[in-house]
Formats: C-alpha cells, sequence, structure tokens
C-alpha cells in the first residue's frame, strides 16, 4: 500500500477533553462514539426486560408479574431493542466513526447535520423514556386498533419513535452523499471496502422506508387525538392499513439492520483468514439486491390479517427472492474462508458466529414466507426464534465482532483476548441454549437458563471492554494487519483522520501476499 | 446545509453534495406524503360516491387561488435565486420577502376555509374524506410554514452580506424545497378539490 | 450551473405561464361530467405541471444523471407502495 501508517499522540480524536467538546462536536468519530455509548446501554436495558420475561415464563404458573406488566414488559424489550439499539447501533454508531475513515475521508457530507442526528435522537429517547408514566402494552408493532385505544401513553411514543426515524433518516441522507462526493482519490466504487457498500444500501432504505412509519405514528397520534379514523372500522376506516404502512418500513428496516452486519463480516473474514474476499463484486451488489428486494415482501408479515388472496400469493412468491442474494454472501464467505490461514480472535470468532447462526435463522425463513405453513406458526414462538437467531445472532454477533475489531482503533487499547473469548463461549452456548428451543417449542425452563448465560457472557464482555478502556495495552496503529484505509489512521485517529488524504491506487482485499 | 468548509476546498463539490443533500431529503418527503397519498387511493377507491359528496363541499375556487398563490410564490423563488446568481441580494431579499407574504397569504386562505368546516361542523374526525383532507393538507400546510421560516433565513444570510454570486447555496437549495411544496400542492388540488 | 442558453428569467416566467394556463384549464375541465375521465385528465394536466416545476423550476433539466436518480427513484417507491397496498385493499 502506498499509503504510509500514521503515528498518532496517543489520544487522537480524543485529546480535547470537557462535556462541550463532547455535546458539540462536529468530528464523526466523537458523534459515532456517542452514538455506541447510548445504544448499547439501550441494549443492557432491553436484555434486562427480556430476562424479566424469561423469568416469568420459567412456570406456567409464575406470577412474578401481571398480565399487564408482562405485556409492558415484552412491549418495552421490542420496542427498545428495535427502535433504540439495533436500528442505530452499527449505522449511527460504527458507521459514524468508520465510513469516512474508510473512503479517505476527514468527515462526512454534512458534519452539523450529523451532530443534530444525535441530538434528535437523543430528544427521541427522552421522549421514548418519558412515555414510561404510562408504558406502552401494545407490543413493539403497535397495531390498531388497541394501539388508538390503549390507555398508555401512546401518543407520546408516537412522538418519539418519529425523532428516532428522523434521525435515522439523517444519518442515512448523510452517508448517501458521503459515499458518493467524499472518496479519496482513486477511491472508485470497485475499492470501496464492502462494509461501505452494506452501509450504502443500508442508507438507501433508511431514506426511502423511514418516512412512511413516521406518517403511519403520524396517524396514531392523529387518530387518538383527534377522532381521525384511517383504521377505526367503526369510521369506515380500516386497521390492516396500519399493517400495511408499518410493514412498508419494517420490514426493509431488518434489512437496515443485518446489511451493515454483513458488512462488517466481509471485513473480518478475509483479515484473519489472510485470504483475499472470495467474488467482491458479487457481494457487493448483493447488498443492493437485498435493499431492492426487501421493499417487495412486506405482506409476508400480514398474511394471517386478511389480506386478499392475490396479495397473499405475491408477497410469499417474491418473499423467497430475499435469499439468493443473502445466500450469495454466504457462499463467498465460505470461500473467502477456504483454504485460508485461519486464526480465531475475538473479532472472527464473532463474524463466524454471524454466519452460523444466520443460516440457521435464514433457513427458518422459507417456513414463514410459505403460506401454508405461515398460517401455522404466525404469532407463535417459531417466529421469535427465527427473528432472534437473525436479528441477535446475525446483527448483534456482527456488532460484536466489529466493537471487538475495531476496539483498538476507536481507543488505542487492546482488550484482553482470553476474556473476550470466554466471554464469546459464554454468548454462543447461551444463546443457542435459550433460542433454540423456541423453534421446537421444548421447555421454557431451558431457553431461561440459557438466558441467564447469555446475559452473563454479554457482561462479562461489557467489563472486559471497560478494563480495555482503563487498563488495555495500548494498540498499534494497525494490530490485525488489514489493508482498509482505517488501519493508516493512528489509533485512536487524530481529529483530521489523516495528515494527509490518501490516494487509492489499490483493491483493500489483498491479502496472503508479500505484501500483506 | 452547507458542509464543513475547511473539508470542501472544491465549492464545486460542496455545491454538488448539497444539492444531492436536499434531493435526499426530498425523497424522504416523497414518501412522507405518500403513504397518505396511498390512503387516499385505498379509501376512495373503496368509498366512491361518499368522495364525490363530500370533496364537492371544499370550495374549488379557493382551492384555485391558493394553487395560483403558490405557483407564483415558487416564479418568486426563481427570480430570486437569479438575482443572487447575479449578485443581486437585494432583489433576492425582495423575491424571497415575496414569497413569504404569498406563502402566507396561502395560510390565510387555508385558516378560511378550515375554520368555514369547522364552523358547519366538520372536523378531521366527521368522515374518512374530511379525515384525509385535513391530514394531507395540514401536513402541507406545516410544510409551507416551515418554508417560510427557512427563506427567512436565506434572506437573513442576504442582510448579512453572506450570499453572493460566487456562494448562493442557501438560496438555491431553499427554492429546490419550496419547489417541492408546490409540487405536492399541484397534485393535493386535484386530487381533494377537483375529482369527483 | 449556469444556463448555457437562452434568459433563465424569461424561461421562469414562460413556464409560470404555462402553469397558470393549465391551472385554468384543469378547474374548467373539473365542472364538465366526464365520468373516470375527469379523473384522468386531472392527474394528467397535474403531472404536466409536476414535470414543469420539476425541470426547469428545480433545474432537472440540465442535471446529470447522478440528481436524476436521486428524483426518479423514490417515485418508483412511491408507486410500490400505492400498488402494493391496492392489491391488498382492492380485491378482498
Amino acid at each position: 500500500m502506498p499509503v504510509e501508517t500514521e503515528s498518532g499522540n496517543g489520544r487522537g480524536y480524543l485529546t480535547e477533553r470537557g462535556w462541550r467538546s463532547w455535546a458539540f462536536t462536529l468530528d464523526h468519530k466523537r458523534i459515532g462514539a456517542m452514538y455506541l455509548w447510548s445504544t448499547i446501554v439501550f441494549f443492557l436495558i432491553g436484555g434486562v426486560f427480556a430476562l424479566l420475561l424469561r423469568l416469568e415464563l420459567l412456570s406456567p404458573q409464575a406470577k412474578y408479574f401481571s398480565n399487564h406488566t408482562y405485556n409492558v414488559f415484552f412491549t418495552l424489550h421490542g420496542s427498545m431493542m428495535i427502535f433504540l439499539f439495533i436500528i442505530p447501533a452499527i449505522p449511527s454508531g460504527l458507521g459514524n466513526f468508520f465510513v469516512p475513515l474508510h473512503i479517505g475521508a476527514r468527515d462526512v457530507a454534512f458534519p452539523r447535520l450529523n451532530l443534530a442526528s444525535y441530538w434528535v435522537f437523543a430528544a427521541g429517547f427522552l421522549v421514548i423514556i418519558g412515555s414510561l408514566v404510562a408504558p406502552m402494552d401494545t407490543g413493539w408493532t403497535f397495531y390498531t386498533p388497541y394501539s388508538a385505544k390503549s390507555a398508555a401513553a401512546v401518543t407520546t411514543l408516537s412522538l418519539g419513535i418519529f425523532l428516532i426515524g428522523m434521525s435515522s433518516i439523517l444519518t442515512g441522507l448523510n452517508f448517501l452523499v458521503t459515499i458518493h462526493k467524499m472518496r479519496a482519490p482513486g477511491m472508485t466504487w470497485h475499492r470501496l471496502p464492502l462494509f461501505i457498500w452494506g452501509m450504502y444500501a443500508t442508507s438507501i432504505i433508511q431514506v426511502v422506508a423511514t418516512p412512511v412509519v413516521g406518517v403511519t405514528f403520524l396517524l396514531l397520534a392523529a387518530e387518538r387525538l383527534l377522532g381521525v379514523g384511517f383504521f377505526d372500522p367503526s369510521k369506515g376506516g380500516d386497521p390492516v392499513l396500519f399493517q400495511h404502512f408499518f410493514w412498508f418500513y419494517s420490514h426493509p428496516v431488518v434489512y437496515v439492520m443485518i446489511l451493515p452486519a454483513m458488512g462488517i463480516v466481509s471485513e473480518v473474514i478475509p483479515v484473519f483468514s489472510r485470504k483475499p474476499i472470495f467474488g467482491y463484486d458479487a457481494i457487493a451488489y448483493s447488498s443492493l439486491a437485498i435493499a431492492f428486494i426487501g421493499f417487495l415482501v412486506w405482506g409476508h408479515h400480514m398474511f394471517t390479517s386478511g389480506m386478499s388472496p392475490l396479495a397473499n400469493a405475491i408477497f410469499s412468491f417474491l418473499t423467497f427472492f430475499v435469499a439468493v442474494p443473502t445466500a450469495v454472501k454466504v457462499f463467498n464467505w465460505i470461500a473467502t474462508l477456504y483454504k485460508g490461514s485461519i486464526t480465531f480472535e475475538s473479532p472472527m470468532l464473532y463474524a463466524l458466529t454471524f454466519i452460523f447462526l444466520f443460516i440457521v435463522g435464514g433457513l427458518t425463513g422459507p417456513f414463514l414466507g410459505a403460506l401454508a405453513t405461515n398460517v401455522q406458526l404466525h404469532d407463535t414462538y417459531f417466529v421469535v426464534a427465527h427473528f432472534h437467531y437473525t436479528m441477535m445472532g446475525g446483527t448483534v454477533m456482527g456488532f460484536f465482532a466489529g466493537l471487538h475489531y475495531w476496539f483498538p482503533k476507536m481507543t488505542g487499547k487492546m482488550l484482553n483476548e482470553k476474556v473476550a473469548r470466554a466471554a464469546w463461549a459464554l454468548v454462543f452456548v447461551g444463546f443457542n441454549v435459550t433460542f433454540f428451543t423456541m423453534f421446537i417449542h421444548v421447555e421454557n425452563v431451558i431457553s431461561t437458563i440459557g438466558s441467564a448465560v447469555l446475559a452473563a457472557g454479554i457482561l462479562l464482555m461489557c467489563w472486559n471492554f471497560l478494563q480495555g478502556l482503563r487498563k488495555g495495552a495500548p494498540a498499534p496503529a494497525n494490530p490485525w494487519r488489514a489493508l482498509t484505509l482505517e488501519w493508516k489512521a493512528a489509533s485512536p485517529p487524530d481529529t483530521e483522520n489523516f495528515h494527509e488524504i490518501p490516494v487509492v491506487t489499490e483493491w483493500p482485499y489483498g491479502y496472503g501476499t508479500p505484501k500483506a | 446545509m452547507s458542509g464543513h468548509t475547511g473539508e470542501h476546498a472544491d465549492p464545486a463539490v460542496a455545491f454538488e453534495s448539497a444539492k444531492l443533500g436536499v434531493w435526499t431529503f426530498l425523497a424522504t418527503e416523497v414518501l412522507l406524503f405518500g403513504a397518505l397519498f396511498t390512503a387516499y387511493t385505498v379509501f376512495r377507491m373503496q368509498y366512491p360516491e361518499m368522495f364525490r359528496v363530500e370533496h364537492a363541499k371544499l370550495d374549488r375556487v379557493l382551492g384555485a387561488v391558493n394553487t395560483v398563490v403558490l405557483i407564483t410564490s415558487s416564479l418568486m423563488v426563481v427570480l430570486g435565486v437569479d438575482a443572487i446568481k447575479r449578485g443581486k441580494a437585494r432583489l433576492l431579499e425582495a423575491c424571497f420577502g415575496a414569497t413569504i407574504l404569498l406563502a402566507a397569504a396561502f395560510l390565510c386562505v387555508k385558516y378560511v376555509e378550515y375554520a368555514a368546516k369547522f364552523h358547519h361542523g366538520i372536523y378531521p374526525r366527521t368522515n374518512i374524506f374530511f379525515s384525509i383532507y385535513f391530514m394531507l393538507t395540514g401536513l402541507h400546510g406545516v410544510h409551507v410554514l416551515l418554508g417560510m421560516g427557512l427563506l427567512s433565513y436565506v434572506i437573513v444570510l442576504s442582510r448579512r452580506g453572506r450570499l453572493s454570486a460566487d456562494y448562493f447555496t442557501p438560496a438555491e437549495m431553499s427554492g429546490l424545497y419550496w419547489h417541492f411544496v408546490d409540487l405536492v400542492w399541484i397534485y393535493l388540488f386535484p386530487l381533494l378539490y377537483l375529482i369527483g | 450551473m449556469a444556463h448555457g442558453t437562452g434568459n433563465p428569467r424569461r424561461t421562469g416566467i414562460a413556464v409560470f405561464v404555462a402553469l397558470l394556463l393549465l391551472t385554468v384549464v384543469t378547474v374548467l375541465v373539473s365542472y364538465v361530467d366526464l365520468g373516470l375521465w375527469n379523473a384522468v385528465v386531472a392527474l394528467l394536466i397535474a403531472s404536466v405541471k409536476a414535470s414543469l416545476v420539476a425541470l426547469f423550476f428545480m433545474h432537472l433539466k440540465g442535471e446529470n444523471r447522478l440528481v436524476w436518480g436521486f428524483a426518479l427513484v423514490p417515485i418508483a417507491f412511491l408507486a410500490l407502495i400505492v400498488f402494493g397496498t391496492l392489491v391488498d385493499t382492492m380485491l378482498r
């Protein structure tokens, strides 16, 4: 690589201190870090709600909580995890930090808009917390008519989610323009890291889909406040219309969740196999294909809601197609691993876990996409297991992989590998015990035990991060000997990212050669 | 809306970036209004007779007046942006000022219309047609109001001498937004007022 | 950015006049009962007006392919949500 690795002053972008240097920062790295801290906190809180659910499910007789409280817990678990953690974590957290670095830029296209996106996010979560005065019991999907009538603070929550959505849109908008306009000289589209292809596809979805859910919640608020009757059958409205609007966003948003994680996997696998990524073009285009096809299938959440038979048939038919570009990625990752020089550092452990668990989750998709089986499986734990395998076994493992991979770059410290691997083992075992049992409707007790192991693993991982922050060994600029541009910057990078904007002359996946 | 000016050594890149940013934002607006247009279509297909009867209660003339008002306001924006491209800041301010006045006139007409409806006991909750009417024109009205704020900000920038023939990005970008607001109304007007 | 040919103010005013005329036409046509064709004509005229605004006021005419992409792609998604929903609601 023609670009020289830089050495920093040890603290880089973290040098300036004081709350104002964070609250009013225009540095994408600081904004990304703020998103990461926030989303991880919400992940842990959402996790606590999950553990409370599992506690109640220990026995059919267990009545630690009233029915209403249980409904509140699963609504809060779902809503917090989806809106406050999994949608923003990789795109707005790791994405904000690394998109400019990956393309050789000093920052995103609109740094002030970026800061605004965080403050809108913060306003959103404050409003959502405010809605806890009368917490939601509607389920995270907020279906009408119940959500229009529930005594919960649905209107307040609607505003909160609207704000979170706005934040998501601003992030996506920023990345689209950044990736188009701010690539370093020589960084052609086909020299972009695959993380960027994933982020690009993600940004398209964020920009196109999120406004629809924004209006949906606006209409829900209007129903409650103004008596508007779009979704109310007694006024000539249609509750299924709510579902159309809701899922027009909420299906594509699962690809907002998974595409960045897949991007991270595409970065990690070649580095720890010391082999070029197999099928770069296919992986790049498959991200766009997944984003596009993801918009065509939203009705598959509504097969039992009373849609027309033709709509059912079309949505079911289209649903199967999304497996194709997804499988393309999986096959290419496996081909990358084949005959590679594989090592099992913690980022790689999580990346491999992603592939394995996402395959399981993905394979259970067709059962749900097929009309006949969907009728049996809708609203059962099979669905819960499917989306936890894809969202947690997929996105969250990808997120953990990214955190471990990029921890040295973001903080300038190395993590304790032994503890990281021990935590991984607990997470892997705990996850599978918790969720595999749901596919086969086995004992809730086993699932609850699994959740305790999973929680222990996650807590150990978090403790390891905190220890690393405080006492980790100083990290070199490129501890993994990787070839993407962020590793040319210091660990942690200076505020300006690079002393000189790099001129790119090579593809960043030339591993396994004497140079790398 | 301007980027990190140290970032874009090349002002042309900064301008193109801003333009792409605004078009991306307009894309989100297409989908925002789009969901409401979807609801309109669904219910129109379902209740053609009710729509025909109810839409007649809207004043076509007032709707047409508002259409003319918005189209004229868009012309003012075009003239204003053209002015600053020729370095004429005062003319920009006059044109954008006229736009804001026309926008205010639009909102006044809407106020008159809404008041008349309320006076006759017609509210958003009255029936599906009026739910759609109030939500669509209400959301559009909010965008008109926000646009007035945006255009005012551009006038302030100009009065502070920050705009010139070399740098007019805020004017052009606000213009794009304003034309979009006009564009939405161009569809709202026939859909709500004209089609029986 | 520059309009290579012609006076942009003149183009703007010409488009303005066209928009006014089309508005008059669409209002007048709405007083004539053409049945289902009222909707078609009204939407067609609206689309012509919208195109004029987009092409001339918003300068799409003369923009590069990237900007055109950003302008047109959302419309495709709009069509998707409308038709996808109608496939259900109209055929139950």
